[in-house]
């Protein structure tokens, strides 16, 4: 009851601020100072990291008088989609697109099919030398692929397992520019980023409770039953993450795809060479040897750019959360 | 009694057995694809290395490829020291950006799961062959340019960084500290994995700390260095080395663009080997310095 009458007492704002000595008031004003600030600061950096996109997408719709008007920055003043056609025709966009999604989906499930396994398998149980091959796994993640890229490359133009292929057909294998080098790494761990996943999904499966398993395994169930009706049911949060993580990488991957799928046709090696393929189309049409303008060159790269991050937008949109969310929650403990 | 340890070990080594089954994978493709081709790679630097039809074959040659990277080759050493000092001064700012981002994002306010996205994007957009695309995208600087032309006289950096050069106070640190300013873009598109490894550094720390320190009447700022930075320092270490070896990796870094054309363009295997044992090494000394450093200053709270 005295509560009440307190509350009713002091609900006047400058009534409870004088009682404060002014301290009520300074506070109000301090958090109202700080949601602006705050406001204001994020306002700038979002608009930073967004204006490249921005910028893009209007470029990509614009003509090429518009490119040189100067009255045009922004909005352009003749609307054209010719640039998309041209860009579809170049990239082969259908068929590059289907690649790039068998690859990336492929690679990614493979990835995280085998890193989960060997993350489960360093979370969950002891055996010797256990300390010295995670170690390597930390050696892995810090290893920049370059230092070994040169050796990769060659052993897999000579490619043979303990000499057996040469024997048989005198010759070695050249398994450069098929999918197959790059399976076989991902199968052994060694794909773009793998390290970093099975150190997070090994911190993730440390931290669900021991109990659950020893139950199934007294009721008879084995590891790797244990494991697939236990435990990965439990895992999907970081699983998702790490998949999605994987597929995008993979999607923009330049270094691997230069080196392993250089056959196939992919969304990023095909827009590392987009400005090529213009120069060489260009002269294929006119029959002269024209060189291409910076600026016209430039808005059929950004159009490209836009059609390769089209998809991984979309999938940014629908799976933020998984990107996002059961990281920063759940995921990486240090 | 007996039987009873005798069937413990059974088990033990029964799990033991399964725990090497579960990481065989990695192991097989550790010593198949990382140390074979990493022993492979030492020795080739050390090689001239002659393709043939079908064949290679390396020529015992002794340091000349080391000599040849740093004292023939015209850029190697320049482009060397260019990256090294662009690698540290941008990872530091990386470093406080991603810091003060990860702080502000873990505050309570409207919005904060679409800013969230939006700092993520990064991730996604700045991977792989996107980020060599964007930084010699001739059209987009003209564009920047042309902005910066039209509105040099409301502009609070250009007119802050007159102020101070007039002054003359520290000239060269300032200079840093403008191009750190100038390549925002670079450093807040490149910290997308740092803030979230901050942020779920910072989600750890329970909240019960920061109002025990209010209670005995400290401010926010205090407890920023007393709570906050003692708390994820651990993180810091974390995020250092990613940092480093992240931009070590990266497709637009110019030393690893040299080593590629010379490998695949000049198909000089040996040269290439030496250049990027070379880059390699001098990287794994920096991180290990600079992380025994950050160690010292690591503080486990339990």
């Amino acid at each position: 009851m005295t509560n009440k009458v307190k509350v009713h007492k002091y609900s006047n704002f400058w009534e409870r601020n004088r009682k404060s000595n002014g301290y009520l008031l300074q506070k109000t004003i301090m958090g109202y100072a700080v949601t602006i600030c705050r406001f204001i600061l994020l306002f700038g950096m979002c608009f930073l990291i967004l204006q490249p996109l921005l910028t893009k997408i209007s470029v990509s719709f614009m003509t090429q008088d518009d490119l040189y008007n100067p009255v045009v920055i922004t909005i352009p003043e003749n609307f054209t989609t010719e640039n998309y056609i041209l860009c579809n025709e170049l990239l082969t966009y259908t068929k590059t697109l289907v690649n790039s999604i068998i690859i990336s989906l492929t690679i990614a499930i493979v990835q995280i099919t085998v890193t989960t396994l060997v993350g489960y398998g360093f979370a969950r149980f002891n055996f010797p030398l256990k300390k010295f091959w995670f170690a390597c796994v930390m050696l892995v993640v810090l290893i920049p692929p370059q230092t070994i890229a040169s050796s990769l490359h060659l052993s897999f133009r000579f490619f043979d397992i303990l000499g057996i292929i040469k024997l048989v057909t005198g010759n070695t294998i050249n398994l450069r520019g098929s999918v197959i080098p790059y399976f076989l790494m991902s199968l052994g761990c060694m794909g773009l980023k793998n390290g970093l996943y099975i150190y997070m999904i090994r911190q993730f499966f440390r931290n669900i409770p021991k109990e659950l398993e020893e139950a199934a395994y007294v009721d008879g169930c084995g590891t790797l039953m244990t494991f697939i009706r236990i435990m990965l049911p439990d895992a999907k949060p970081i699983l998702t993450s790490c998949f999605l993580f994987s597929f995008v990488w993979q999607w923009t991957d330049g270094f691997y795809s230069k080196m392993f799928l250089g056959n196939i046709k992919l969304l990023s090696t095909s827009l590392a060479r987009l400005t090529d393929t213009l120069g060489a189309y260009l002269m294929r049409i006119t029959g002269i040897q024209t060189s291409v303008s910076v600026a016209y060159s430039n808005c059929i790269l950004s159009t490209g750019t836009l059609m390769m991050i089209m998809p991984l937008i979309v999938l940014y949109l629908f799976a933020q959360k998984g990107f996002v969310e059961s990281l920063s929650s759940s995921g990486i403990k240090m | 009694m007996k039987k009873e340890t005798n069937k413990l070990a059974g088990l033990e080594k029964r799990k033991a057995i399964s725990g090497y089954l579960f990481i065989s994978p990695f192991i097989i493709g550790f010593l198949v694809f990382m140390i074979k081709p990493f022993i492979h790679s030492l020795y080739m630097s050390f090689c001239q290395v002659e393709l043939g039809a079908g064949t290679f074959q390396p020529h015992w040659l002794g340091i000349t490829n080391y000599y040849n990277a740093l004292r023939v080759d015209p850029e190697y050493v320049r482009l060397l020291t260019e990256e090294l000092t662009r690698m540290v001064i941008q990872s530091l700012a990386i470093m406080v950006f991603s810091f003060f981002v990860a702080i502000i994002l873990n505050q309570k306010f409207k919005g904060r799961a679409l800013v969230r996205a939006v700092f993520f994007l990064p991730v996604i957009l700045s991977s792989g062959v996107m980020l060599g695309l964007d930084t010699n995208n001739a059209l987009m600087s003209n564009i920047a340019s042309q902005i910066e032309e039209t509105t040099s006289n409301i502009s609070v950096t250009a007119a802050l960084e007159n102020i101070l050069r007039t002054a003359g106070v520290g000239v060269r640190a300032f200079e840093e500290v403008f191009k750190i300013i100038d390549q925002i873009y670079d450093i807040a598109i490149a910290s997308g994995i740092q803030i979230i490894i901050f942020l779920s550094g910072l989600q750890t720390i329970s909240e019960s700390m920061y109002e025990a320190a209010d209670i005995e009447g400290c401010t926010k700022w205090e407890s920023l260095w007393k709570i906050t930075f003692p708390m994820i320092s651990s993180i810091f270490l974390v995020n250092w080395i990613y940092t480093v070896i992240d931009f070590c990796m990266r497709s637009d870094n110019k030393v690893i663009d040299k080593i590629q054309t010379i490998m695949i363009g000049q198909l000089d295997y040996g040269l290439a080997s030496a250049m990027s044992w070379l880059y390699f090494v001098v990287v794994m000394l920096f991180v290990a310095i600079t992380s025994f450093l950050i160690s010292k200053g690591v503080y486990y709270y339990d």
